[in-house]
């Protein structure tokens, strides 16, 4: 970046001779360069090329179970894909499954990261405590709620509440949800808290000298104040959570029917249940489109949160 | 958080304390203090109720009611290593370590020329690599299936090392690079005056400051890599397992497996939730990528 010698050039005395201070030339830009390269040679190679091969594998009728036959099909498959009811039925789902997990666990978060602002006798243990869940292995996790948590006989719920309710069968989004949410609050709660804490006192203190009550002073300054980690808490979740299969492939397996078979889990399946390899391929294509278009949102909102500092 | 922010943390109590009508606000305080330890247990009582079904015999972990109060016995530890845990430990162990080393060796060279020393379009790299983290996964694992197939890199813990360093990639990145973004621009122009040499300039003044900040990245980046399932049980099977693939083996038995399985998510989420304990600090800064300090 030019930046660097307009602000250096007086102290870097060798920069000084440079006729052009503000053009490095081509040696300069490539010794700048060359730390970067390898990691962005890596970056594209393992994340780029499998995407440019799916792109190529959508066009083929390929049915792995029916050898010898791939045919070139052009758009069928996007064809099939975009008429799928499976397919949508899985949006939706993937859309109230992270929906509900994240903005359940940012409001659980909230309140629990408020309770740990204030000093108590033993924060530290309770804050150890909370964070707890989020370190847990995720399979761990969903393991043991299915069975040691939801199970009908000897579960912990119908154990404590007594009952004989099956609770995967009968409320399997809210069962998946639930474990998420347990896992996630932690995170959501760790990025709030710092938040808090690294509010000014004095605008609290002038708030209350002006006499607003705790509830004025909470909905008018706090929470504007923890907007940006509010939304930075979502959109990380949001990052991740989209993207769950561990809890639907342990805890449902995508059912009853498809109550719970989110995008990552249907094409799971298309690809090593049906061995439709030109299906998933379209299917990955459009999942990866519709990122894109969300994506493009939430890169906004990073630059906008991370306060993109001019590097020097 | 900057050390006047936290000193403030700190003083906001003491604020508290010193405002008038004192007894009623810290039996409210008391209140919530107790709102606040009942929460924490709550969260935590599925993973004590996990480490304690872990130390039942069976019949005991099957119970209905659930049991409190038993005399603890290490059947459910002695069948899990029976059934050999061990390997999948190990390539987990492998998995993780060698592509933690590698992301920060890709990493930290990277971040320094997206802040110290930038290229010209430093912007768009960065979201380049955070973009990569959005791409879902599920729509790349059928061609680097098929990719290490051909390769004849199935079931192999280098292919998880490979994929493992491409997943934490972009967070190093940006965790890195906030780092290094702390180092004052003066101290590095006084060393270069002093005329000193890139490498010194590196030994002597930037890695002392950002090695709390490598400690950091490596332990997202351990947690992330030991943690993975997606890739795991599509891409190994009984030669490169990791430890949940060996978690997801033990519920296709027949009869009671309750305190084995438990026994099993115990071992496996140790090493992760005591990395997390002993660096709360870290982990904040961490999971934001280093937007929060």
């Amino acid at each position: 970046m030019t930046q660097t010698i307009a602000t250096g050039a007086g102290t870097t005395p060798h920069r000084n001779r440079t006729t052009h201070p503000a053009r490095p030339g081509a040696a300069q830009r490539w010794t700048r360069r060359a730390p970067l390269l390898p990691a962005l040679i890596f970056a594209i190679v393992v994340t780029q090329i499998p995407f440019l091969v799916t792109l190529y594998l959508s066009t083929l009728d390929w049915n792995a179970l029916r050898p010898g036959r791939r045919v070139f099909v052009g758009l069928a498959n996007y064809g099939q894909v975009l008429t799928d009811a499976r397919l949508r039925a899985a949006l939706l789902n993937t859309v109230v499954l992270t929906a509900g997990s994240v903005i359940a666990s940012v409001l659980l978060g909230l309140g629990l990261a408020i309770l740990l602002d204030r000093k108590f006798p033993g924060r530290g243990v309770v804050r150890t405590l909370l964070i707890t869940p989020f370190l847990v292995m995720p399979m761990a996790a969903a393991l043991l709620w299915k069975h040691a948590i939801y199970n009908p006989a000897y579960g912990l719920i119908n154990g404590i509440v007594g009952g004989s309710t099956d609770w995967v069968s009968q409320y399997p989004m809210l069962s998946v949800v639930t474990t998420l949410v347990w896992q996630w609050t932690p995170f959501m709660m760790l990025i709030i808290l710092a938040g808090l804490q690294g509010q000014s006192l004095e605008t609290l203190e002038a708030a209350r000298v002006d006499g607003a009550g705790p509830w004025q002073t909470f909905t008018r300054i706090t929470l504007p104040y923890l907007r940006p980690y509010l939304e930075l808490g979502a959109l990380l979740g949001s990052i991740y959570l989209v993207q769950t299969f561990d809890a639907v492939f342990t805890i449902t397996q995508g059912g009853p029917g498809t109550a719970t078979t989110n995008l990552p889990y249907e094409i799971y399946l298309t690809t090593f249940r049906k061995f439709e390899y030109g299906e998933a391929a379209a299917a990955g294509v459009v999942v990866v489109i519709g990122t894109i278009v969300v994506a493009t949102f939430a890169l906004r909102v990073i630059s906008s949160l991370f306060r993109m500092e001019d590097a020097r | 958080m900057t050390s006047a922010q936290r000193e403030q943390a700190n003083d906001r109590s003491a604020v508290r304390a010193a405002r008038p009508g004192r007894t009623r606000r810290s039996a409210r305080g008391a209140a919530w203090a107790v709102v606040a330890w009942i929460a924490g247990l709550l969260f935590f009582l599925p993973v004590l109720w996990m480490v304690l079904t872990g130390f039942k015999r069976e019949v005991d972990a099957a119970s209905n009611p659930p049991s409190w109060v038993f005399t603890p016995v290490l059947d459910g530890y002695r069948q899990v290593f029976d059934r050999d845990i061990t390997p999948y430990l190990l390539n987990s162990l492998m998995a993780s370590v060698l592509s933690t080393l590698l992301v920060l060796l890709l990493a930290t060279p990277a971040a320094y020329a997206l802040s110290i020393r930038p290229v010209a379009k430093w912007r768009d790299v960065l979201f380049f690599f955070i973009s990569t983290k959005m791409l879902p996964a599920v729509a790349a694992l059928l061609p680097i299936y098929l990719l290490v197939k051909e390769l004849g890199m199935l079931d192999n813990i280098w292919t998880m090392v490979i994929l493992y360093t491409s997943m934490n990639l972009p967070l190093a990145v940006w965790m890195m690079r906030s780092f290094l973004l702390e180092v004052p621009s003066a101290l590095i122009e006084a060393a270069a005056m002093d005329g000193a040499s890139l490498t010194v300039t590196i030994r002597r003044i930037l890695l002392p400051i950002v090695a709390p900040g490598l400690a950091a990245t490596a332990l997202i980046c351990f947690i992330f890599s030991w943690n993975e399932f997606f890739f795991a049980v599509n891409l190994t099977a009984t030669r490169a397992g990791t430890s949940p693939i060996f978690l997801v083996g033990f519920i296709t038995s027949e009869g009671l497996f309750l305190a084995r399985l438990c026994a099993a998510a115990t071992i496996v989420s140790l090493p992760v939730v005591l990395a997390g304990w002993i660096a709360q600090k870290q982990l904040v800064r961490g999971l934001s990528m280093g937007a929060v300090k």
